[in-house]
């Protein structure tokens, strides 16, 4: 049961993203992958099944239609999601029948929504990973009237919810010292930390733009960085002062001095803080920084267990008729 | 030890939670880039366990690795002993090496920025290209983009700065300059970087089994044309790229 997807009207930022590709730095390519990698995890989750690639969809999602019958999770950013007109749970795994019309709108909070399908896609493989790169030419957005082939699904389950800790609005970043944080004076160092930012409209799967309340940041005139190794995460201060923290299609090297680097766990609310949303650095020792990211990866592994049958609300059910309401159980398979 | 050491390099440096630099310099030199490629091979052939991935930039390797399965401290320790193995800084280039000539157009509308920084060089725009299509670069690193080359090292004219502002986009086959060096972009993209010449070459195609033309140590000219031939050259589906082995 394979079968395909098509994209009946898409918004301007939706593209297939799994994990990225790593192992091509060396060659200048950035891992890449989705910007919120905890929302593609959330999606695997709530079906069930190994991390793989979903649609990532920018700001706003589109019309999808399926020749088969599909298993979906949405997830990221909460966004408006109905099925043939009935609104969908955000953070939920859904049954979406054969031909029925799945409506993905825009994005109420955050910036980055995402959209598992069950089995997965069966895009084919490019140097090793099924994501599009956008920066680097490598696979495209999303154009009305693309068929995406869907993957076997083995699975059956749906009508699963997970709560999720909003990461939609911003808030404080733990930070680690990067290699020119010690050539920033004392004084900029502590101000960094500080200061409020505000994230600027700039911003894309690269990077976003961080303005700062007061003043910019920026070493003594004159004072040259050779090019050096970028990582996703390093904050990049620019001739305008502003600092541009750097997401999963980041340039792999650069010559603008880093003041510091973002924890990957913090990373997903980097890149789902929206235009406006206010954000903070904090720095950590390393220590601090270890456990973050070994309770982080425990998190992820426990999301297939915190995933738990989404209780209904009957004025939400789409299909009421359809549910066999006896003795106030409902029959329907997604809540075995 | 045989290892020449140059003002306190080689240096270990952490970035991040999960990547280690090691520097072997903090200037540009071709010592310094040579031993940053070939540390990088030597760690390739033989990896401790839970590094993931190394690469080189201008004169450093880094390495990552998994945070959680491999200590850094474990990690510095290893690596100062394979520095201590040999003299990095006396490092051949890497083996294969080719030399590459990719036909350019300077300035014009191409390359709207060569008078300026010719200006910034102390040349007049003739001298200017005269200058940069006659040298001889080698790729001392790749990145920034897929398959895009820093190539190294151009007279000491041409060690002027980044501009303040970037550029908000070049094009693909853009031949940019500063601090001594050249990039010639694989994607089009904002730049720090002046845009002096323009080429029909593609260095990322990942369509390809050779997915990246160019290798560090690959040596690069840039010999001029004009307008009317890169035109001709596009208009073919062409780039003008010839390749030969050096021995």
């Amino acid at each position: 049961m394979s079968g395909s997807l098509t994209i009946q009207s898409v918004g301007p930022g939706v593209s297939v993203q799994d994990l990225g590709r790593p192992g091509y730095l060396a060659q200048g390519l950035s891992r890449g992958g989705a910007a919120d990698t905890l929302a593609l995890y959330e999606g695997a989750a709530l079906l069930r099944q190994p991390v793989g690639a979903a649609l990532e969809m920018a700001g706003m999602g589109g019309r999808f239609v399926a020749d088969r019958d599909l298993r979906i999770a949405l997830t990221g950013a909460p966004m408006r999601g109905r099925l043939d007109g009935a609104p969908l749970v955000w953070n939920a795994s859904h049954a979406v029948p054969k031909g029925a019309v799945l409506d993905i709108g825009g994005a109420s909070q955050g910036v980055y929504g995402y959209l598992t399908l069950g089995g997965g896609l069966a895009v084919p493989m490019q140097l090793g990973a099924q994501s599009a790169h956008l920066a680097a030419g490598l696979g495209r957005v999303l154009k009305p009237g693309d068929t995406l082939p869907l993957g076997q699904d083995d699975g059956r389950e749906t009508g699963l919810t997970l709560a999720v800790d909003p990461r939609w609005q911003g808030g404080a970043l733990r930070v680690l010292p990067s290699l020119q944080t010690q050539v920033f004076p004392d004084a900029q160092r502590v101000r960094f930390t500080s200061s409020r930012f505000t994230r600027d409209a700039r911003g894309n799967r690269m990077g976003v733009r961080l303005v700062p309340e007061g003043e910019g940041f920026g070493l003594a005139a004159g004072q040259t960085i050779l090019s050096e190794v970028i990582v996703p995460g390093d904050i990049q201060i620019p001739g305008d002062g502003a600092p541009y923290v750097l997401l999963s299609e980041c340039q792999t090297t650069g010559g603008y001095p880093r003041i510091g680097t973002v924890l990957g766990a913090d990373l997903p609310r980097v890149a789902q803080s929206p235009p406006g949303a206010e954000l903070q650095f904090r720095f950590v020792t390393r220590d601090e920084a270890l456990g973050i990211e070994t309770a982080m990866r425990k998190h992820i592994k426990g999301l297939a267990r915190a995933a738990t049958p989404l209780v209904r609300d009957p004025h939400e059910m789409p299909d009421l008729m359809s549910y066999t309401l006896i003795s106030g159980v409902t029959a329907g398979e997604e809540l075995t | 030890m045989t290892q020449t050491s140059q003002n306190g390099f080689p240096r270990i440096e952490p970035v991040g939670l999960d990547g280690l630099l090691v520097r072997f310099g903090d200037t540009l030199s071709e010592p310094a880039n040579r031993a940053a490629l070939a540390f990088r091979a030597a760690v390739e052939r033989d990896s401790p366990d839970g590094v993931e991935e190394a690469s080189t930039s201008l004169v450093s390797t880094f390495l990552r690795f998994d945070a959680l399965a491999l200590r850094p401290e474990t990690l510095t320790h290893a690596l100062h002993q394979l520095l201590q193995t040999r003299d990095w800084y006396a490092a051949e280039l890497p083996e294969g090496r080719r030399l590459v000539t990719i036909p350019t157009v300077f300035g014009g509308e191409d390359a709207p920025q060569l008078g300026e920084a010719a200006r910034e060089a102390g040349m007049t725009a003739q001298e200017a290209v005269a200058s940069l299509s006659a040298a001889r670069t080698r790729v001392t690193a790749i990145g920034f983009a897929p398959g895009q080359p820093y190539l190294g090292t151009l007279p000491e004219a041409w060690n002027i700065p980044r501009q303040t502002a970037l550029t908000p986009r070049v094009p693909v086959g853009a031949l940019l300059v500063a601090i001594r060096q050249f990039v010639l972009f694989s994607i089009s993209a904002p730049t720090g970087w002046r845009h002096v010449g323009q080429t029909a070459a593609r260095l990322f195609r990942p369509e390809s089994d050779t997915p990246f033309l160019l290798r560090p140590g690959d040596e690069v000219r840039f010999p001029q044309i004009d307008a009317a031939a890169l035109n001709r050259l596009r208009a073919a589906g062409e780039d003008g790229i010839e390749i030969e082995a050096l021995s």
